[in-house]
């Protein structure tokens, strides 16, 4: 295991891309943070950063990623190793190196100017996002053979989760106003990690004006401790199942 | 030393193998034939464990290949068209094939490195490497380990001459100290003076399973590829015939 992760960490610092990435997400924090006239605000421009962007290129360069280790893929499987190696390590090599990335990006500048339990909500959502982002990448990319449809799968799934999700949500909410919908919205949040994770921050952020409309619902269930225990505990399984999926898909794939 | 237990595998609706059975032994060297598309390359993956099969079980040395990936440490694999991460250069790829490996006892076989000339271009990437190098490059890992099987799909196409000659030698060698060797290729006369068993396979199933000199005993014949040429001749009259007093 360490061995394949070692090769496939060694291989996406090659690529660049990844640097890129870090410096993007520097560049984007440290203006954010100065062209605004206080941190507080930096911090809400941040947030479409960490819920967006970030989730984006995530999903994007790893089911990239995963089309082009299709030659890495088959070497190794002919080799003495497990299928549940080769596949977890490609897992972790892109989770943490894109982690690292994103806690350079944004955990280092929200550090330097808004070191408090805020910000740390704020860099903790945008990790997990990440990590999300990359397991929810390994299952799309393991639908199809297809490279083109792979990385279209992935930008369709981003744009559910970024935008048509909220607006499914909307849409109910207006449809069905006459009901008592606060349970039911509570359990549709768990379908979004993106949903998660803004709930979460703007709960810290206490700027209600910018929430969606799940989170000022979310409000009234979790305003405490419990809360954010909760939604934690909902993102780690947003992901270990896609991953657990994709492993499966995998262990069965020919090559 | 590799038995292989009703096999069957559909790609989509086309049957690819159709319940293959049959066992290899050490010492053997097998040479797969049959026509373009008639499942030697999807057999070679399953043994390999690339491809699952639907139904049927592979049995490597007494056990069960699909609950222990481990017998892969004794099979050395030499693919038709070998794609390799275009990024690394040879150099890279053979460290991270013996970091794999771990058994570090082992000192690796380096000879068709050196007989190739791979360690005068070990600093270039695979990427701009001839298919004929990349040729050269899968051979030598297939040989590094001292593996107990070599399964070499169509060893010499793409390779020069000298490269297939010592490629060759190579095989004799490693056969002549007791290992099980199987091997796809369509030139017969190369097989000639390696073979000690044939099998023919065609739309997924096994045609005929049989030593050389029973072959060439029951066709008089002494080239392989006369003898092969005169079975399927006999073959298609033995099926056209009942047909014909039939009718």
């Amino acid at each position: 295991m360490k061995k394949i992760l070692k090769y496939v960490i060694a291989d996406i610092i090659q690529n660049k891309i990844v640097i890129i990435y870090t410096l993007l997400l520097l560049t984007i924090s440290f203006s954010v943070f100065s062209l605004e006239s206080s941190a507080a605000k930096g911090m809400a421009s941040l947030l479409n950063l960490v819920l967006l962007i970030v989730p984006l290129i995530c999903i994007i360069f790893s089911t990239i990623y995963i089309y082009n280790s299709a030659e890495f893929i088959e070497l190794l499987v002919s080799q003495p190793l497990k299928r549940k190696t080769l596949w977890l390590s490609l897992f972790g090599g892109l989770a943490s190196s894109l982690s690292i990335a994103f806690l350079i990006g944004v955990g280092v500048p929200v550090l330097i100017y808004h070191a408090d339990l805020t910000g740390l909500v704020l860099v903790l959502s945008g990790l997990f996002l990440t990590i999300v982002f990359v397991s929810i990448a390994l299952w799309a990319a393991g639908m199809t053979r297809d490279k083109a449809k792979g990385i279209g799968w992935a930008i369709a799934l981003w744009l559910f989760f970024a935008l048509i999700f909220d607006a499914i949500v909307l849409f109910l909410l207006f449809q069905f106003q006459d009901y008592p919908l606060e349970n039911a919205m509570v359990v549709m949040s768990f379908l979004n990690p993106i949903d998660l994770s803004r709930i979460q921050i703007l709960l810290q952020m206490d700027i209600s004006a910018l929430m969606g409309y799940t989170g000022a619902v979310f409000q009234e269930f979790f305003g405490s401790l419990n809360g954010i225990v909760i939604s934690f505990a909902g993102l780690i399984l947003w992901i270990f199942i896609p991953l657990f999926f994709s492993l499966r898909r995998f262990a069965k794939k020919d090559l | 030393m590799i038995e292989l237990k009703n096999i069957s595998k559909k790609f989509g609706k086309l049957t690819v193998l159709n319940s293959v059975s049959t066992r290899f032994e050490e010492g053997e060297c097998i040479a797969l034939l049959g026509p373009n598309g008639c499942g030697k390359t999807t057999m070679i993956k399953t043994i390999l464990g690339m491809v699952v099969p639907d139904s049927g079980s592979i049995i490597f040395e007494g056990r069960e290949v699909n609950k222990d990936w481990r017998y892969r440490e004794d099979i050395g694999y030499m693919p038709q068209i070998g794609r390799y991460p275009e990024n690394m250069t040879i150099s890279h790829l053979i460290q991270m094939m013996k970091d794999i490996r771990k058994d570090e006892s082992v000192i690796p076989d380096e000879e068709l490195i050196r007989s190739f000339g791979l360690n005068e271009i070990i600093h270039k990437k695979m990427r701009t490497l001839s298919g004929g190098t990349t040729q050269k490059v899968s051979a030598a890992l297939a040989f590094m380990f001292h593996p107990k099987v070599l399964i070499l799909d169509e060893p010499t196409a793409g390779l020069d001459p000298i490269a297939s000659l010592k490629l060759k030698e190579k095989i004799i060698k490693e056969k002549e100290k007791g290992k099980l060797i199987l091997i796809t290729s369509h030139i017969l006369s190369e097989l000639d003076d390696l073979v000690t068993k044939i099998v023919y396979m065609n739309d997924g199933r096994f045609l005929f399973e049989k030593p050389i000199e029973d072959l060439k005993e029951e066709t008089g014949e002494e080239k392989l590829s006369r003898a092969i040429a005169r079975i399927m001749q006999s073959r298609l009259t033995q099926f056209t015939q009942p047909q014909i007093q039939l009718a």
